[in-house]
């Protein structure tokens, strides 16, 4: 989170500090909330049954399927909610629905 | 038409870190929608789950110039902003090209913000206004709205002795917009994500307002399994319930045309809000469903020519 918006609207900040008509001034930080705790399951991406399609990229509600350069790249763990979107609209079956906890060797879980 | 490798590589306008619930048809097509815009964008909602979930303070899900209003009024609010705009570049003050979208749930456009989308677009400003129809006020807890199926149980059209669920047919919104004149309008569905990008990006485009309703299931409120979001969107216009179509300039175009019959009842068994329909004495609502989207779907090729 930048310094000034840190500033802003720490959880000490009285009202009169608080910025004016609520306006929010770092536009996109709710990236810096983490909705990865609502997850009871988890995608785990299997790299060599993945086409690299992107329709898991497309599906995504949370922003959570972070492609790069033009490929599937990694989950971002830290928003994905695990609603289990992305493993169904997947065609190739490259991505495992695990119970969040759970740890399998050999898994590639992109952390 | 981009490919999704190109759609990938541009900024992603909607952030995670939402509160919206897991798997939300909302999160899906705003991504969509707003993923074929080429300039800079002012974004208004009307309040519902999509505004709630993404502007909790201090917090905005939205890499973009965000305009807060209220529930009834986001297509005048975006329609002001966009006035202003003109104003400030005919004054030299603003050197850049906006666009300017609005976006709300069914309750705010079918019913309570009706009257002041209906003026933007008779105004004629250079707007977008996206419905995400997930059929009923979701956000305070499943209210039937004009969007919500007839059969469909709901907290005000409770499934018990009484009724069995809503009594009424939806409303045709989509239609609605298209008799505005305007120079757009269309009905989209995220399952078919090339046909909506490509609706978004003609309403991005088109000089003066343009209209898109969008399917956004809601798996709280429909009660389907989440994970099969796909699947609903898919049967939802296999079944013609749901067509996909556009207004140009008042020319009606089909986009997509069904191979087969598929019955009306494929897609409402799969949603826990029309369970009760299938027990023996409410068959018969399923029938007259069935008869409604059929004669729906015969006033629509006709409008498209295609009869
Ligand atoms: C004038 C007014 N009346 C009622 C409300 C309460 N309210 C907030 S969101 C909402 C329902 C929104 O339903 P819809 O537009 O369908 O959006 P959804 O949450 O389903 O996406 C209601 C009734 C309000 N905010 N303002
Ligand atoms: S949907 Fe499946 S195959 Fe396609 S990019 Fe995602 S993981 Fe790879
Ligand atoms: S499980 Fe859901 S939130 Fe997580 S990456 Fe897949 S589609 Fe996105
Ligand atoms: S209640 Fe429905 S529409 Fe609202 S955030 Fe949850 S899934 Fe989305
Ligand atoms: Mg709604």
């Amino acid at each position: 989170m930048n310094k000034k918006h840190e500033k802003v609207i720490a959880p000490d900040v009285g009202w009169r500090n608080v910025t004016r008509a609520g306006i929010i001034p770092t536009a996109g930080n709710a990236e810096y909330y983490e909705t990865g705790g609502w997850r009871t399951k988890k995608p785990v991406w299997i790299e060599d049954k993945c086409i690299h399609c992107l329709l898991c990229w497309r599906f995504c509600p949370d922003s959570s399927v972070i492609a790069e350069d033009g490929k599937f790249g990694r989950f971002d763990y830290e928003h994905c909610k695990g609603c289990g979107i992305c493993v169904n609209v997947c065609p190739s079956d490259a991505i495992d629905f695990i119970d969040e906890g759970e740890t399998s060797e050999g898994r590639n879980d992109g952390e | 038409m981009a490919t999704l490798k190109e759609q990938s590589k541009k900024e992603q306008i909607l952030t995670g870190g939402h509160r919206l619930c897991a798997g939300c048809g909302h999160g899906i097509a705003v991504r969509m929608v707003l993923n074929a815009a080429e300039d800079p964008l002012v974004i208004g909602c009307a309040t519902g789950c999509l505004e709630v979930a993404t502007t909790i303070y201090p917090y905005t899900a939205w890499r973009s110039s965000f305009i807060h209003n209220a529930f009834e009024n986001a297509a005048a609010t975006i329609s002001g902003v966009e006035a202003a705009y003109k104003s400030l570049k005919k004054q030299g003050k603003i050197k850049d090209d906006f666009k300017f979208i609005a976006f709300g749930g069914d309750g705010g456009t079918y019913d309570i913000g009706l009257q002041s989308l209906s003026g933007a677009m008779e105004r004629g400003h250079n707007i977008v206004y996206v419905c995400l129809d997930n059929g009923a006020y979701m956000n305070t807890g499943i209210q039937r709205s004009s969007a919500t199926p007839r059969g469909a149980d709901t907290t005000t059209s409770p499934v018990g002795k009484v009724i069995p669920g809503k009594q009424q047919f939806r409303k045709d919104l989509t239609a609605i917009m298209a008799e505005h004149n305007i120079p757009y309008a269309a009905q989209a569905s995220p399952n078919n994500w090339r046909d909506l990008y490509n609706k978004a990006k003609k309403a991005f485009e088109v000089e003066g307002p343009a209209f898109i309703n969008v399917m956004a299931p809601c798996p709280r409120g429909w009660r389907y399994n989440t994970p099969d979001i796909a699947d609903i969107l898919k049967l939802a216009y296999e079944t013609r319930y749901w067509p996909l179509y556009e207004v140009e300039n008042g020319e009606w175009k089909l986009n997509y045309k069904p191979k087969k019959y598929v019955p009306v009842e494929e897609w409402l068994k799969l949603q826990g809000r029309f369970r009760h329909l299938f027990r023996d004495e409410n068959r018969y609502i399923i029938d007259e469903i069935q008869a409604e989207v059929d004669r729906r779907w015969e006033v629509l090729l006709e409008r498209c020519g295609e009869k």
